[in-house]
């Protein structure tokens, strides 16, 4: 009985092929909207997820403070308040796992016929543990180097394909930063785009000392522009934080009420909120999408009342032989969901296109995840039901004789 | 079941309307037996075609009773009386009233799709009755592809498919030319002759002839009811 109703409402859409394909356009749309908008939601979420990741997890950065002169003040990190020894008391505090002091600047590398300009790091292995960072090749740097200065480069694998090429293996070769010559003792890992967009993997990096004496000069001996922090844990991290204030505020002798000479940022904090905003951006999407589904489904409701008028007639002799209202319900409803989910199916099929086609040339990271394909199955299917009831109902309830009477 | 396929017992309809019930069949009493072939008969608005749609099970009356092989019609719910008109009555119709975009092999087989028969079932019942109404080459074609008198001819399969104890027509030759109609009418004998009870309603004599029993409504009553008799003075 349900295949040959099947059959029916097959055949009732091929009678007329337009119609029945603009009513589907509706669901197809709709459906392709959704999971295109929800491939560009996910994929957006991802590689934020990604950003994050290669930040480093439960991270604080401790930046010097802003000094002020005759009334004009500049930036962050400008003034020569923060010192190597506030990093190692800041790596004594309970609930701290790691310290990356950094002292920073950008400079000129040669290697043989090429030159590149890249961001310069000078800080202590710690930071490569903060940052989460490992080498793909040769080793890290160590006490030892930091307390002679030695002249030793790891280099990101931006520098190392400007410098080298595909070709030549970096590891043992010597390159020229500001002049100066450097052992490149290893290769780090790519990192990929940072949460606003810089290329991590342009930088090189050498030990604290060699980039204080030897690369940017010394206004204060020991100062650093900024210390990386790593909480061991994120419950820690509001803990880790009040305590980092109190010791600088004591190592600096702040009274109460004067200025901070340093400012404490929690970059989880801040990455979380990034990450919280790409999740309500993706949801406004969908929703948004969503809408285009609500009046697919009123396309297809439309349709059905107005096939439902046109076969008054069949539903009387249908009834007269037989039909109980059950099965004029059934029949309708029936082709309502064929609709919607024939629908539905070509509406994924367009999603997905469209997802890659936004992939190839646009070049957004997508996710087409089997939920959103299920979702939208499931939407299309209950839009089917829904919509088609009423139409449905009212072909049931139709009087025989006043349908067999209809011209 | 004593052998009556309908009995009607002291059967009202009533037709509400703004200003009041409106009376269309008043105290109408008919009893038919099995194997009968009854022409029902009369002017538009005496009230036969009202009559019709109670004896099809597609209305119920006001007030009476009326007792389809035996089920007492008047106060059951619609899905009974769905059953009752698959399982028990054969309608053809003046119209012919064929589902234009199936076959025709599809249109005979419909009922049995209501009444819940399997499809290998359904077809060769189908097919078969086709054969015996002389569309046997046409299964495939749909009613449009064929003449009206052959169209009746499928209605007419179709209303024989489940096995109806009783089959109602409503003018089915009123849409036909004389030479067909014969064909039609033919058809019908035939099938009486088998033993089917057939009910028709006409208002061409010519046609009434056909059956062995006359009856005649006027004004909501049964004025006449004449069995198998000749001629009478005027025709509606």
């Amino acid at each position: 009985m349900f295949t040959a109703m099947l059959g029916e409402a097959w055949h009732a859409m091929g009678a007329n092929r337009l119609r029945t394909f603009l009513t589907m356009l509706g669901m197809m749309i709709g459906v392709g909207a959704v999971v295109l908008m929800m491939a560009i939601g996910e994929g957006a979420q991802q590689s934020i997820k990604k950003s994050i990741d290669s930040m480093g997890s439960n991270l604080f950065i401790v930046l010097s403070g802003s000094p002020s002169a005759a009334g004009a003040r500049s930036g962050s990190g400008n003034s020569a308040t923060l010192n190597v020894k506030d990093a190692e008391a800041i790596g004594d505090l309970d609930g701290i796992s790691a310290v990356g002091p950094v002292s920073m600047g950008s400079a000129q590398v040669v290697y043989a016929g090429n030159n590149w300009n890249t961001t310069v790091i000078g800080t202590t292995p710690g930071y490569l543990q903060v940052r989460d960072w490992n080498l793909e090749d040769g080793y890290v740097f160590s006490d030892s180097d930091l307390r002679s200065s030695t002249r030793v480069a790891l280099i990101g694998k931006t520098v190392a394909q400007n410098l080298f090429g595909d070709d030549v293996d970096p590891l043992g070769k010597t390159i020229r930063i500001k002049q100066s010559p450097f052992l490149i003792q290893g290769v780090l890992e790519s990192k990929g785009q940072s949460l606003d967009g810089r290329d991590q993997d342009d930088t090189i990096i050498v030990p604290l000392t060699t980039a204080q004496r030897k690369l940017f000069g010394n206004q204060i001996p020991g100062s650093v522009r900024m210390v990386l922090v790593q909480a061991e844990s994120d419950k820690v991290m509001n803990m880790a934080e009040d305590s980092i204030n109190s010791l600088l505020h004591q190592r600096h002798n702040i009274r109460e009420n004067a200025e901070n000479d340093f400012t404490v940022r929690n970059m989880t904090a801040m990455a979380n909120a990034a990450a919280e905003t790409t999740r309500t951006m993706s949801m406004l999407l969908g929703a948004i999408a969503s809408i285009s589904l609500l009046v697919g489904g009123i396309g297809i409701m439309n349709i059905m009342l107005v096939s439902v008028t046109e076969r008054t007639r069949e539903i009387g002799i249908r009834m007269a032989i037989g039909a109980r209202e059950r099965d004029i319900l059934m029949q309708f409803l029936l082709e309502a969901c064929v609709i919607s989910i024939v629908g539905c199916m070509i509406g994924i099929l367009i999603g997905v296109g469209g997802a890659y086609l936004v992939h190839h040339f646009l070049g957004s990271d997508v996710v087409i995840s089997s939920q959103s394909i299920t979702l939208a199955f499931a939407v299309a299917a209950s839009v089917g039901v829904f919509f088609g009831f009423y139409p449905a109902k009212k072909a049931a309830r139709m009087n025989p004789i006043e349908a067999l009477r209809f011209q | 079941m004593n052998g009556n396929v309908i009995e009607v017992k002291a059967v009202y309809k009533d037709y509400e309307t703004a200003a009041g019930p409106f009376p269309v069949l008043k105290d109408v009493n008919l009893t038919i037996a099995s194997g009968d072939y009854v022409a029902i008969m009369g002017p538009s608005g005496s009230g036969k075609s009202t009559f019709m749609n109670i004896l099809g099970c597609l209305d119920r009356p006001t007030s009476g009773e009326y007792f389809l092989t035996g089920h007492a019609v008047a106060h059951m719910e619609t899905n009974h009386l769905a059953q009752l008109r698959n399982k028990t009555i054969g309608f053809v119709f003046q119209g012919f009233n064929l589902l234009a975009r199936s076959t025709l092999l599809d249109n005979v087989a419909l009922p049995l799709v209501y009444a819940g028969e399997d499809k290998t079932l359904r077809q060769q019942k189908a097919k078969h009755l086709l054969e015996k109404v002389g569309l046997g080459k046409y299964l495939q074609s749909r009613p449009n592809q064929i003449s009206g008198g052959q169209q009746q001819r499928v209605a007419i399969a179709r209303a024989l498919v489940n096995s109806p104890s009783l089959i109602l027509a409503d003018e089915p030759t009123g849409n036909l030319d004389s030479k067909t109609s014969e064909e039609i009418m033919a058809l019908f004998d035939e099938l009486n002759h088998e033993g089917i009870t057939i009910i028709l309603v006409t208002h061409e004599q010519d046609i009434a002839e056909h059956a062995s029993r006359q009856v005649r409504f006027l004004d909501g009553r049964i004025v006449e009811d004449t069995r198998n008799k000749v001629i009478d003075s005027e025709s509606a």
